[in-house]
């Protein structure tokens, strides 16, 4: 795969949280550590300029959640975006789900390109006119005026949760979606902002019994009363809604047996699952924990029909990277549209992709230095032992501090998003 | 580094002194490296608590791992309780604050200790390397927490050390707890090749000398030894805030 054409859009002051297409891949959000949300539009292919093939530009700007104080805890509550999520488009106006640690919020994106002139009640600057002053009366015509974009919240959805929310994901049918944080999943309608149902509860009865907890969860894109969630200890339970109001009880759960030679310390940490997709087909689910991506089919329980190595070479490493914190990394996957094709990010601003086709995987690198606009990425390698070849970076080499933990892929077409701490990447595909 | 692929009973031939010796490296090695393990768990249990709440899932995972090390010393027997001594030593808890953290990272200073407490664990060469003082023997108390059959008292104080990771604690001070482990140094690139080395059949870790060998032993008596001043220490900066 060539991916020769690449946009940055760096200088961000804050470090990228989130990354997101939405349905049609027309836009692609991002969320940062400061709470704001970057929208990119995709320009219109025009017939004039052949060689620049639909480039993102950023289309809306704006502040989601701000800093909060919780004072019964005396703790801060992160104005970080943990997840943005999109729902489709239904008319002219886009809306997207931001959230942080605490509150999910709906964002209305819509454009505004007329405005009303001619208030009888209000001059042009808005200012209140005497009443007395008005001798006649008018109607408002709309008049046009430059292209603006604004971004109004909709709903906030506050309250309703005591963890940290780590996934939100809008249901199929539209009209529900939930969210998930540590211990407990709640299922809120968009209408309904004052109230949610709980729909899993882990929480154990006693705190000093708690030994696992829930990394992330999605609905299924097809069965809008299907849900997986995954867990701390390298579990995915998939839960059904119609079998009872609380799913504690899952109805298929999938782990994969420990590999006994490989058991150490470390085992369970490594096998905390870090992010779950399903795929576009709605047949499989993609798992990423510490050192591997695997892929599972929904019929069977027992073991992921596909195991991907993204950076075994960090298997001797462990103590130093739990000794730093990078162990607890949490790295985002994801499906190409046809579903054969999966990436996930790694260090030194790595990014990996396996065809689950041919088989074969390539680490690519996201970085300034070494791409310039519409230059083909260069296959990189990290080298694990013995001699290294003139490319080849050592293992000891890698930077830990820059790691790629969020990408997106294009519903249809071969272009990702990759967030390189704060700066994002946008690579595209070079068909001819 | 120690010697890989060396596997050697403990029980060794005298003239073989420093065959055994060195084997006996490896083991305290393990010990040692574990013990550091178990070391850096605790602080980062305890530092954790900033201004933000904190990350639930990093502390579950850390105190998980913790867990597993504590079983693991308990099978082997370096984790043991001991008895009635230890009441002379007991107004030191007190002494201690309702910081609770602080109190776990104390009990595994206590765990260093003791095969001479008479266990019944110990093998010649190694009791002989690590003498025991009779100063070091009331630190054990706290680390009976782990045993089944520990006072209450202090099962409930670990507990309530786990309850207090999981729910959200207020802050504490911070400099109390940077004062107390300062110390803690962080050689850890040893632990690597240790402690992750006991995974693949390839590499022949420590793990492998460990099985042929009686229960592992604790560390030398220099560390023991050290941690008692930085016992004193700890209580003297405890006992002044």
């Amino acid at each position: 795969m060539n991916y020769p054409d690449e946009n940055t859009y760096g200088n961000k002051a804050d470090i990228i949280s989130t990354v997101e297409f939405n349905h049609t891949g027309e836009l692609l959000a991002t969320g940062d550590k400061g709470g704001r949300v970057v929208i990119f539009q995709r320009e219109q292919e025009s017939k004039n300029q052949v060689h620049r093939r639909g480039e993102y530009n950023v289309y809306s700007t704006f502040q989601s959640h701000e800093p909060e104080f919780d004072y019964l805890k005396s703790l801060e509550i992160e104005e970080k975006i943990n997840k943005i999520r999109w729902l489709p488009q239904q008319n002219a106006a886009y809306f997207l789900l931001s959230t942080n640690d605490k509150t999910v919020k709906l964002w209305k994106v819509s454009e505004r390109d007329k405005r009303p002139e001619g208030y009888n009640l209000k001059d042009e600057e808005g200012r209140l006119r005497d009443p007395a002053t008005i001798t006649t009366l008018r109607v408002p015509v709309l008049r046009p005026m430059d292209l603006m974009v604004e971004a109004t919240p909709r709903r906030v959805f506050a309250n309703a949760h005591t963890y940290h929310i780590n996934s939100i994901s809008v249901n199929s049918d539209y009209e529900t979606y939930m969210s998930a944080d540590d211990l407990r999943i709640n299922l809120w309608n968009f209408e309904i902002t004052n109230q949610s149902f709980n729909i899993v509860d882990i929480k154990p009865a006693n705190m000093e019994e708690l030994t696992e907890v829930i990394t992330a969860a999605e609905f299924h894109p097809h069965h809008c009363n299907t849900f997986v969630y995954s867990s701390s200890k390298g579990t995915i339970r998939l839960c059904d809604m119609r079998a009872s109001a609380l799913c504690d009880r899952h109805t298929k759960f999938f782990e994969e047996p420990e590999d006994p030679s490989n058991r150490s310390f470390f085992s369970e940490i490594i096998s905390s699952i870090s992010d779950v997709k399903f795929s576009h087909s709605g047949r499989y689910i993609m798992t990423r924990d510490y050192l591997t991506v695997k892929v599972w089919d929904l019929n069977m329980e027992n073991r992921p029909i596909e195991t991907y190595q993204v950076h075994d070479y960090l298997r001797s490493k462990l103590c130093s990277l739990y000794e730093n914190d990078c162990i607890f990394d949490k790295f985002e996957c994801v499906w190409n549209g046809s579903d054969s094709v999966i990436m996930t990010g790694s260090y030194n601003n790595f990014f990996r992709m396996f065809d689950r086709n041919t088989k074969r995987d390539v680490t690519l690198e996201a970085s300034r230095e070494n791409s310039k606009p519409r230059a083909i990425l260069k296959p990189r390698k990290v080298c694990v032992g013995g001699k290294r070849r003139k490319d080849e970076i050592s293992v000891d080499s890698l930077d830990f501090s820059k790691k790629i933990l969020h990408t997106a892929w294009h519903p249809s077409e071969n272009i990702i998003a990759v967030a390189a701490t704060n700066n994002l990447y946008i690579f595209q595909d070079k068909v001819n | 580094m120690f010697a890989r692929g060396l596997k050697r009973k403990c029980v060794g031939h005298e003239e073989d002194v420093e065959g055994a010796l060195a084997g006996l490296k490896t083991v305290s090695s393990y010990s040692l490296q574990r013990q550091s393990l178990l070391d850096m768990s605790l602080v980062k249990l305890q530092l954790c608590h900033m201004l933000v709440e904190p990350n639930l899932c990093r502390s579950v995972l850390i105190a998980n791992t913790v867990r597993q090390i504590q079983e693991e010393m308990t099978q082997d027997g370096t984790w043991r309780a001991v008895a009635p001594q230890a009441a002379g030593r007991a107004p030191l808890d007190r002494l201690v604050s309702t910081e609770i953290l602080c109190r776990a990272a104390w009990e595994q200073e206590g765990a260093c200790p003791a095969p001479g407490l008479g266990d019944g664990h110990t093998q010649g060469p190694v009791s002989d390397l690590c003498p025991v003082t009779s100063a070091q023997a009331p630190r054990h108390p706290q680390s009976s927490v782990w045993e089944m059959d520990g006072p209450r008292e202090n099962r409930g104080s670990f507990h309530k050390s786990l309850d207090q990771i999981f729910e959200t604690l207020e802050t504490k001070n911070p400099s109390c707890m940077e004062e107390l482990f300062s110390d803690v140094d962080s050689p850890y690139y040893d632990l690597d090749t240790v402690l992750t080395g006991m995974m693949g059949g390839a590499r022949p870790g420590p793990c492998e000398g460990l099985e042929g060998l009686a229960p592992a032993t604790p560390g030398p008596s220099s560390s023991c030894k050290s941690d008692l001043g930085e016992l004193d220490h700890v209580v003297e900066i405890l006992v002044e805030t």
